[in-house]
């Protein structure tokens, strides 16, 4: 059966392009890029190309990237480094709407001393500017928000909360994981502090990642022990990863048009059709201020991972915010930070388009969804208006 | 992903008995859509022979909540009321195969479905919602889990974790704040306190020394007093205790509230004196 991938706000596929360019550095030049050798140490050039790749995707200077595991060690980094780095403020913010690697480490502050605050969003999961602007002080060592929504897509004004934390004094940690490669993402443009992005989400290699440090600014390694990285980060480097994280940085940034002209109509076309051909459907996000490639909508009175289960037999990989999806019993904190009733917030389905999606792909979906929802929507109990 | 076998697949693609019936004898509901789970049961009763000759579901849920519910409808087609009745959530687990450990709370609820749909044909067939029965403290405020449900769980699968609990019952699966009381309930189980719990309490509350005796109070009043009053809004703590005089302190909405001495007298000594001491006495701060 042929797969019908809109998942890719999960994972991407590994262009094999890049896995070509990884492939000589597993079994050819596997040398140690620290070693004094040449054949180890010429690998110390290959990495230095793959630097200048990323930070030309995120408009930074290349001896502001160290690489990293993934999103999740850049987003621990930054928080961590910047809490260590100014032991005396005890204060963080970042918002309801946060990937766990934010929050849980967030709360784990909390739990450890720390004060926190958790800024709010509204019902298209824009964020409460007015909170945050209370929330913020002269004790707030790090604001950390997304750049744009795994779930919804919405897009946070990163730019005015980077200029408010820094007014404070503070510092402005993004996790632009799921932004960057679908918009364009100018870190010089935000004048964040730190940026972390990963590597699997742009058709690049997964358990690969980068950490964007602004220049000057204060730092305290996460992961120690060795002097790679400019002593910001230890560890053996992963060569091959690296080589294939900065050539799909590369293909991303050449082929970020597409997102505007390619993939969002095919987004929008989706969301048009179901629109039209399934009632109760709620669109989750902020339809204005979206990634290109996300559409986030809740099917009234059923469940998602029926919807899913369905979709999956023809092929179609797509995700929930159901509770049941996860095993975790409770619905998208994402949904429920935005206020989306348990009902809706249950029938949620994220699809996520990458620019090698085609029309009929998305004429497929088009064509089986409302026969799937029709389906569910008979066996349940619940109907309009109960 | 889960580990569906193909009898969920086949229960979930392929649903049987699905539908209302009209004029039902009996109507069964549990759950709801904020729990993300819910299931209706409608049966028809043979009145002479209590045989149930047809029954069918309305189900809001994933794959193995339609499938518990489908293969359920399969089960108890034909049976009498007494023999439904004795179906457990892993029969109805059973019967499918199996069910992952985080989706056993499936089956249980179509066990519960059915014992709401035989109490409303009992009851002369007016709908009946399924219910934790009212007695039991409840431990899981965001799903309305009881101990009794939650013991009834541990003894019927053998669990022996909270992570059991919570995958057969839901109980503790969403803010997590009553693991601690699940932990202390399977502990209980576990050591085998709860059936000996009667022979245990031989040292009367009047030979207890000074310590033990306000662990006690303070064991009744988190336990048995506490829960009732946050249900208000209110709260209440043990201030002192001399000889026989509990001296305490409501708290919150309790400590407005115009019915407080009624509270106090009625409710917090009532329940002491059951509990601990006939003898004892109860005094507002």
């Amino acid at each position: 059966m042929k797969v019908i991938y809109l998942d890719n706000n999960a994972t991407t596929r590994t262009l094999p392009e890049v896995l070509q360019k990884m492939g000589p550095y597993f079994t050819d030049f596997y040398g140690n890029a620290s070693s004094i050798h040449t054949f180890g140490g010429s690998n110390k050039h290959v990495i230095e190309k793959a630097r200048a790749q990323v930070a030309a995707l995120l408009n930074s200077d290349a001896e502001e990237i160290i690489f990293t595991s993934g999103g999740t060690e850049g987003d621990s980094t930054a928080i961590f480094s910047a809490v260590n780095s100014y032991p005396q403020k005890k204060h963080i913010i970042t918002s309801a709407v946060e990937h766990p690697a934010v929050l849980e480490v967030c709360r784990f502050l909390a739990s450890h001393g720390y004060r926190l605050d958790i800024i709010g969003v509204d019902e298209f999961g824009r964020f409460n500017m007015e909170q945050y602007k209370k929330a913020l002080d002269e004790d707030t060592a790090i604001v950390t928000t997304m750049w744009a929504n795994s779930e919804t897509g919405t897009i946070f004004p990163i730019k005015e909360i980077a200029e408010l934390a820094h007014a404070k004094g503070a510092l402005f940690h993004t996790d632009a994981v799921q932004a960057a490669g679908k918009i364009p993402t100018d870190v010089k443009d935000i004048n964040a502090d730190f940026v972390s992005i990963s590597s699997h989400k742009i058709h690049g290699p997964k358990g690969m990642g980068a950490l964007y440090i602004k220049q000057g600014t204060r730092f305290m390694p996460f992961m120690r022990g060795g002097h790679q990285e400019n002593l910001r980060r230890a560890g053996t480097e992963n060569v091959p990863n690296i080589v294939g994280f900065g050539y799909a940085a590369e293909i991303a940034l050449q082929h970020l048009p597409e997102y505007q002209t390619h993939v969002k109509p095919l987004r929008d076309l989706l969301e048009k059709e179901l629109l039209k051909e399934i009632p109760d459907v709620k669109i989750n996000g902020d339809v204005k201020n979206r990634l290109p490639n996300t559409l986030n909508m809740s099917f009234g009175y059923i469940e998602g991972e029926s919807i899913l289960m369905f979709l999956d037999e023809e092929g179609v990989c797509a995700s929930s915010g159901s509770a049941c999806t996860t095993g975790s019993l409770e619905p998208s904190h994402v949904l429920r930070a935005m206020g989306v009733p348990f009902q809706f917030a249950h029938g949620s389905i994220r699809f996520s388009l990458s620019r090698f999606t085609t029309l009929e792909e998305i004429q497929t979906v088009i064509k089986i969804l409302p026969d799937i929802i029709a389906r569910l929507r008979a066996i349940s109990p619940f109907k309009k208006g109960l | 992903m889960w580990d569906y076998t193909d009898k969920v697949l086949d229960h979930f693609k392929n649903p049987r008995n699905v539908g209302i019936i009209e004029n039902a004898d009996g109507t069964g509901q549990v759950g709801s859509l904020i729990c993300g789970d819910a299931l209706k049961l409608t049966i028809k009763v043979n009145k002479e022979t209590e045989v149930i000759e047809d029954i069918k579901f309305q189900t809001f849920g994933c794959a193995s909540a339609i499938a518990s519910s489908s293969v359920l409808t399969e089960m108890a087609k034909g049976k009498t009321l007494t023999e439904a009745s004795k179906i457990t959530n892993q029969d109805i687990a059973n019967a499918l195969g199996s069910l992952p450990e985080a989706k056993m709370h499936c089956s249980v609820m179509g066990m519960e479905a059915l014992e709401a749909a035989i109490k409303s044909y009992r009851q002369g067939g007016k709908p009946v919602v399924f219910e934790q029965a009212q007695e039991s403290k409840l431990i899981c405020q965001c799903f309305n889990v009881t101990e009794e449900t939650i013991l009834k769980a541990i003894h019927a699968n053998n669990l022996k974790t909270v992570e059991d609990v919570t995958h057969f019952t839901k109980a503790g699966g969403a803010c997590g704040k009553c693991k601690g009381a699940i932990q202390e309930i399977l502990n209980k189980v576990l050591a085998c306190e709860i059936p000996q719990k009667k022979q245990e309490e031989k040292k009367p509350f009047s030979a207890l020394t000074i310590v033990e005796k306000i662990k006690a109070i303070e064991n009744v009043l988190n336990t048995e007093i506490k829960p009732q009053l946050n249900r208000d809004g209110g709260s209440i703590e043990l201030v002192d205790l001399n000889g026989n005089i509990v001296t305490v302190r409501l708290l919150g909405g309790c400590a407005a509230c115009i019915a407080s001495q009624m509270t106090l007298k009625n409710f917090v000594g009532k329940t002491l004196q059951e509990k601990l001491d006939k003898n004892l006495e109860v005094k507002q701060a």
